[in-house]
């Protein structure tokens, strides 16, 4: 049984202005101890993806439909009690800002504390000294004194790490975490990075790491999909996508970044800019910017074809191979459906 | 800690010394002589100038504010000049009684503004917030004054429930908290009072609340696995320092004693007392009002300070 399964999930954000089309029929699986990496530019609807997977989007704005399942439970159905009992439970999240993302006037050790016993039951003292475990396992120097210490008296990496301690507090199945290093330094980056890795191997978790940079995408992921104007464009194993992309967006990503460019050669951009997701186009979503595209494109959004077993591209400049390795890995098969309207 | 409270007090003591400057000067700076009320119209010069020298209006203002400023750090506030009775028992009996009325007005109007502000933060944008919002400006906007008489019109002369004005057969001496007939002559004040502030408080509790529940840190407790309540009490106390500020002025306003409404009701508080010092031109009383009035919001600054440092670590270190 995969850990962590999505299927046609759509997300809608209705305003009285307008209707933001943020998600649009993705589909994935996470299985045990896998780290599956959702790689895609701002707007590309991966932060809104790995929020449905808690169902942390606000409910009054928002439409969702699809499935979602974690270790068999439909998150997207479940009552909200149930769901209070996943959330940090089961499933747990890390964030991008760890300067925002920690409330500023309870310390550390009651913020981490607090979410142990609301999962443990346990008291405050016994809170406390698993918390100073959990400090000393995310590897912060003198633990039992930054126990006591205010989100602001700590450094940003220090932060994350705590906010990496207050999310594996109760052993969680599933790490969501949504660019968690974006906003560190780059030395601290890499640390944390390597920390991460190793607590999810350590405990065996399912990672779903949303993240724009390719770098972090390589050192981290098993799997890697990468998400364009709400869809998934392409996925399959790291090494596959990284070295042999199929789709012409994966493509320029990768021509976009510096890798021993020589200097005086300026650094491929993609032409262009992302669609306005109130608006999207009525074929294939990257087709204004695509160096390879066709006339069908402008008029009907791309299957998923296979080029290679376990390799997915949506794009109809991308060959399939073998009908039979189809069949074995489609990856949006209609299956249960929920639907969440607005309450 | 510690070293922050003592800064904060030393902090007080230019600002009160500042405020007793503004006081004694403020009253030079008005038109008007303060011996004209009470001497006669037809007083000679030679007479006039006696009186002056009496009450040590003739020395240089420096010298007459250092003076004061000796007797009054002293608890001497002089002699009113209107009653001739110590302005030190009249500014202290007049604050007796607004304090009767703020020791109601005050837990009424912080516990329904805070109460009515927090709800509506909390369901920012829904119908709940609109009529919490609706009622927070209509509270601001009624002139509290045109309040406390349609208060009088209705419950005192229509249906003839409640008293309207003064303080009763007990009078300001023998006010007695355990007998109804005292107590009701409270109930029309303490409401009139109660209501500007409960839509201030209401207002900006609601602008806190709803602002930091915007925040990032309320998706990780969300996040979290905590119950909407639990996330409430978080953005309760995060909003805290923000509400206790406006507390404080409040607190200090109604320590204060309104005029309008004190006047309206006859309550011998010390908006009444100011009043009349400045009807009589009453110098000393007026002086002595005004400082005591002042320190008093120098203190609750002072308290709110500590007490939001207490909340928000922060704050400690600005």
């Amino acid at each position: 049984m995969p850990l962590a399964e999505v299927r046609d999930l759509y997300v809608r954000f209705v305003t009285r202005e307008a209707t933001v089309y943020a998600v649009n029929g993705v589909g994935f699986t996470v299985r045990p101890g896998e780290v599956l990496c959702i790689l895609g530019e701002s707007g590309s609807g991966k932060s809104v993806t790995l929020r449905a997977l808690m169902r942390l989007l606000p409910a009054r704005r928002t439409q969702i439909r699809g499935s979602v399942t974690v270790e068999g439970q439909n998150v997207l159905g479940m009552p909200r009690r149930a769901l209070r009992d996943l959330r940090g439970g089961l499933v747990a999240m890390i964030f991008q800002e760890p300067m925002t993302a920690l409330d500023p006037v309870y310390t550390v050790g009651q913020q981490i504390g607090e979410t142990i016993r609301r999962h443990t039951g346990c008291g405050r003292e016994a809170a406390r000294r698993r918390a100073l475990e959990l400090l000393e396992m995310v590897r912060i120097p003198s633990a039992a004194r930054r126990l006591d210490a205010y989100p602001h008296e700590l450094s940003g990496g220090l932060r994350q790490r705590v906010m990496i301690a207050m999310a594996l507090s109760c052993s969680p199945r599933l790490l969501l975490a949504d660019e968690p290093t974006t906003a560190l330094d780059a030395t601290v980056q890499v640390q944390v990075l390597i920390l991460l890795r190793r607590l999810q191997r350590e405990l065996g978790m399912g990672m779903i790491f949303v993240t724009h940079d390719l770098g972090v995408a390589a050192e981290i992921a098993d799997t890697v999909a990468v998400m364009y104007a709400g869809r998934i464009v392409e996925s399959g194993p790291v090494g596959q996508i990284l070295n042999a992309p199929a789709h012409p967006y994966t493509a320029g990503l990768l021509a976009s970044t510096v890798h021993g460019q020589s200097r005086d050669r300026d650094i491929d951009a993609i032409a262009g800019s992302p669609p306005d997701m109130r608006r999207l186009p009525q074929g294939c979503s990257f087709a204004p910017r695509c160096p390879l595209r066709m006339a069908e494109c402008r008029f009907a959004v791309p299957e998923p074809r296979f080029p290679v077993r376990g390799h997915m591209a949506a794009c109809h400049a991308v060959a399939h191979s073998s009908p039979a390795t189809q069949a074995a890995v489609t990856p949006t098969v209609a299956g249960s459906r929920a639907t969440i309207s607005a309450r | 800690m510690i070293r922050y409270i003592l800064r904060r007090i030393v902090y007080a003591i230019p600002i009160a010394f500042g405020v007793s400057v503004v006081c004694f000067s403020l009253v030079y700076i008005a038109p008007g002589d303060p011996l004209q009320t009470v001497m006669p119209p037809d007083a000679t010069a030679e007479t006039i100038a006696i009186v002056k020298h009496a009450y040590g209006f003739d020395r240089p203002l420096p010298m007459q504010f250092l003076i004061w400023l000796g007797r009054v750090v002293t608890g001497d506030f002089g002699v009113s000049i209107a009653t001739r009775r110590p302005v030190f028992l009249e500014v202290s009996e007049a604050l007796a009684n607004t304090a009767l009325l703020a020791m109601f007005a005050v837990p009424l109007a912080f516990f329904t503004g805070y109460v009515m502000g927090a709800v509506a933060g909390s369901f920012a944008g829904r119908w709940i917030d609109r009529v919490v919002t609706g009622a927070a400006v209509v509270g601001v906007s009624l002139p509290n004054y045109w309040l406390g008489i349609v208060l009088v019109i209705v419950f005192a002369v229509e249906y003839m429930v409640l008293p309207a004005t003064g303080m009763g057969p007990s009078g300001s001496t023998a006010f007695n908290l355990a007998q109804w007939s005292n107590v009701q002559f409270l109930v029309l004040p303490v409401i009139t009072l109660a209501m500007i502030p409960i839509g201030i408080l209401a207002r900006t509790t609601r602008a806190a609340v709803a602002e930091v529940r915007n925040q990032d840190f309320v998706q990780t407790l969300r996040a979290k696995g905590l119950s909407e309540w639990a996330v409430t009490r978080h953005v309760l106390k995060n909003a805290m320092p923000q509400v206790m500020a406006v507390m404080g002025l409040q607190f200090g306003y109604l320590l204060g004693g309104s005029i309008l409404v004190e006047t309206v009701f006859t309550w011998p508080g010390s908006g009444f007392l100011l009043s009349k010092a400045i009807i009589n031109r009453d110098v000393p009383v007026l002086q002595g009002t005004i400082l005591v009035l002042s320190l008093v919001f120098v203190t609750t600054n002072l308290v709110v300070d500590l007490l939001q440092s207490l909340i928000d670590p922060r704050i400690r270190r600005a």
